[in-house]
């Protein structure tokens, strides 16, 4: 097959590839969506870096491109239903948050109230404007939480005495309640959170559900080892469940955090306790109410609603839960593993910070890039920790770029996230939003250009608009700090040495991405990078089979993947004497 | 002027301490000082560090060097040691203490397969290519770490080394290296050798010196990727800590151990008193893993004491360069006064004192085997780890109960069974929280065995296929593509 631009557009491209079940034929990466989006035939994102076409399509199109690259193409996706009870198809259900029976802590599969007696309230961040009142976890309900995973966990319990693939079909039965709830979650997550209805329903609901069908898989499927042990023993490993797992999740993919959290420690047999992010803690409670409907024994899974100083130092520091998993500020994460350290030993894993470089490099396909440059930033109002937020660019397409990219940031829709043609919702909350102005303003103050955006883009809600800054130098704070937010830094390099020094030059190391068409540069500079997921010719590809994790400051660990057991498992040796060994 | 092997070895030469200062290290059946040993701390941890990471840039002879070499340099590295095995046990005995038919038969020997065993890993450890979802070609690299902090402990000083070089350099780390101040001659001596099996300069460097100065600064290194410590629960915590507080660099950790040796009434009684003895009073009791709760069912109980107190009283205890000697003296005269101290507590809180409980010589650090019985869960010897020929004895009636009480404690790091029912062993092995469980023996170790705690008694496996993780970052790479064909 041929790469060149324009080779596969048209009948080309079509005939290309194979014909669907309906006789329509589509690029194999192409989601397939029903109903209300008929640009099949013009969609930019399944045919690779050559098949960018004019590059010059509608923003609401290239919404779309990103939307399925970040499920990983070729999903097939339902219609995208309104918001709503109709599109659940169950009248007893409405969207309003006065019948969300889940405000409060979730523990032995019961809903309790604070032991504080208090709540705090979750805002929408599109209005600023208070959504519901939710109970406040501290530390008195983590205790309690705590205890009732440890009974869950004793030995002879229903839940360690469960057959392994028994884990696996529970598993499975919460990925279906949560497709069945699909739209009502999703709704929920866009009312929280901010993003918009369609991503939350096409990209995180969906990637959500994958994720727990594929650890649905493993649960019978982390093999221990039999090991040829010198001398006449038999020596065999068992992969054991680590105990109670604390497990703090944040605000930016609120039901895709959680699913990440729950797949590994449920099929590997463990008990959690789990903080939701006091900024989004709707759509994990409403799951809550889903795990109890799929049948996990009381006390598997408590789901706790707090603070991070309050509930998540308790979690951090308590003496009998025997792992913690965060995701969250780099910050925090010195913080969670200090608490560790100062307690019990509890084993870490951390998902933190990044501050990700984009290496675009000349002979990269001008269209592709920037169009991947520009999702790699501002996708989730650019609040991804792995956001492409350092875009390296060589010089001599650097001005064309940084044009490209100013006027593809100009066009982004910015608006309500229940709107289908809106491509960024507001930022999470009233502290991110001030916190990202204030990184505007410190990037002009210390002399990077300004060339769009800058502003709050709405008169309530915390709306900001696409941002680029042009001539950003390596050692400005919005080159250095993760910002966020929706703010692009584009900078300019020479050499493959010296942006592989500058790109390895931070105490981050998450994600890195290069975008070449030569295989030798494409290799060189992916083994160069010190970066736990490198993307070539792509962005924010995701995948409950591909592992993520950062180098360095970025975090300890592996989510996703068969290596995202390692955190959940103790491995026990057990060695036995036996009278006379044969291989 | 100190002469090499006993300075600071960093780029595979010599140097004094910055600081130029020394300390004496000591020969434990004597008490005299054996020689003078550069004391690194700090500055010198900086310096080591440094070329270290130059050894470890990108385009170096390291960097590039093919795996399957770096695997003929671990070999050839085994052969070295297996050329100077006498000369090496003996240091080993000098420094530590142990019985030179010990480290010449035992430790030496597990040192050099252990090294052979990684060898063989260094082109082996492979990356995945993975099915990823949508048009994308996906796989991982399992790429080093980096410059690695490792610091290892005196009671098992070569093979405590050995377990740290082995998988850091079959996977293409750099090493820095704090020994312990106890024992740095042997590690030093093997310096030499790691210059001439060809590993080039700044791949390992070895700093002889203190844990609160030299260990400090290699767990709160702002450069350091990742350490590695053996040792105690108490600085377990302290490395730990310094990591989270400094760059996040990783920690595995092996640390203490109260371990559970658990002797039901149907087990071959000589058997399991002779494998009881040994779980104890091996290498001096200095063992993490050391059997120091001896659970033994009620209806053997008695029978089980008289000849374990028997058999404690037969050990031999003396020199250690006699042939005849199966007990050394302790390590120095700090764990020597703390092992008495830890006797006077069991007599005091009223366990019975069946034979030992004193010092077995005017001089130097030898401790009389001592055998407590009716001892009991809460008493402090029952719950610390003492690190001496101490050994408790506990009495239990029921499997339901023991493995409640064997679990009740901080640690998990290792535990036996002795018992001849197919279902009790089975029962029993998955019920134990700890990451070693022997059946029908103790002390069973080998290159191709993972070992490592649960709870408080570390983080992470060593030995083993598990025991490349800690030394590799996983790469993922995705590559967009025009199609995917499966």
């Amino acid at each position: 097959m041929k790469l060149g631009r324009g080779d596969l557009n048209g009948a080309e491209r079509r005939s290309a590839y194979p014909t669907d079940a309906n006789g329509q034929t589509r690029s194999p990466a192409e989601p397939r969506r029903h109903g209300t989006e008929p640009r099949r035939g013009a969609w930019r994102g399944g045919a690779g870096p050559g098949s960018a076409g004019d590059g010059r399509s509608g923003t609401a199109e290239r919404g779309s491109a990103q939307r399925s690259d970040v499920a990983g193409g070729g999903v097939r996706l339902p219609a995208l239903p309104r918001p709503g009870p109709a599109a659940l198809g169950r009248s007893d259900l409405k969207f309003n948050a006065d019948l969300l029976a889940s405000l409060q802590i979730f523990i032995n599969n019961e809903w309790h109230d604070a032991i504080s007696k208090k709540t705090f309230p979750t805002i929408n961040p599109a209005t600023g404007e208070v959504i519901c009142q939710v109970a406040e976890g501290d530390k008195a309900d983590v205790d309690k939480a705590v205890k009732a995973a440890r009974a869950a966990f004793q030995l002879g319990s229903p839940w360690r005495r469960m057959d392994a693939s028994h884990r696996g079909k529970l598993l499975n039965r919460l990925a279906d309640l949560i497709e069945r709830d699909r739209a009502y979650l999703a709704a929920l997550e866009t009312l929280d959170n901010g993003k918009p209805y369609s991503i939350a329903y096409l990209v995180d609901l969906d990637m959500v559900v994958k994720c727990l069908r594929y650890f649905a898989g493993w649960s019978d499927k982390f093999h221990g080892k039999t090991i040829p042990l010198d001398g006449d023993f038999f020596c065999y490993t068992r992969h054991e469940p680590v105990g109670v797992c604390g497990q703090i999740i944040p605000w930016n993919f609120p039901l895709l955090m959680q699913a990440w959290k729950l797949g590994p420690a449920l099929a590997t047999g463990n008990v959690v306790v789990m903080k939701v992010a006091e900024q989004t803690p709707l759509s994990a409670l409403y799951v809550a109410n889903l795990i109890k409907e799929a049948g996990f024994p009381p006390g598997v899974v408590n789901i706790i609603p707090g603070y991070g100083p309050t509930a998540g130092a308790a979690i951090s520091a308590h003496m009998d839960v025997d792992k913690v998993a965060f995701t969250g500020s780099t910050e925090v994460g010195h913080l969670i593993k200090k608490a560790a350290a100062e307690s019990n030993l509890k084993r870490v894993t951390l998902e933190l910070g990044g501050k990700s470089p984009n290496i675009i490099l000349s002979d990269a396909d001008m269209d592709w890039a920037v169009d991947q440059a520009h999702f790699a930033l501002f996708f989730n109002q650019g609040q991804c920790c792995c956001a492409g937020s350092r875009t390296y660019v060589q010089e001599d397409i650097y001005n064309e770029f940084v044009e490209r990219s100013v006027e593809k940031a100009k066009s982004r829709v910015v608006g309500n996230p229940f709107d289908f043609k809106t491509e960024q919702g507001p930022q999470v909350d009233e502290e991110q939003f001030k916190k990202i102005l204030g990184y505007i303003s410190t990037g002009k103050r210390e002399g990077a250009k300004l060339l769009c955006g800058g502003n709050p883009a709405a008169d309530r809600g915390y709306f900001v608009q696409p941002t680029v800054f042009g001539d950003v130098q390596d050692n400005m704070t919005i080159a250095r700090e993760e910002i966020f937010g929706p703010v692009m830094q584009i900078m300019k390099f020479k050499t493959i040495e010296e942006i592989i020094e500058r790109a390895n030059n931070s105490k981050y190391g998450l994600a890195a991405a290069v975008f070449t068409k030569d295989i030798d540069k494409a290799n060189y500079v992916s083994q160069a990078l010190r970066a736990g997921t490198v993307w070539v010719n792509c962005y924010n590809v995701f995948g409950a089979q591909a592992p993520f994790g950062g180098y360095k400051a970025s975090g300890n660990g592996r989510e996703l993947g068969e290596y995202g057991l390692e955190a959940y498992l103790e491995v026990k040796n057990v060695t036995m004497k036996i009278p006379q060994k044969n291989s």
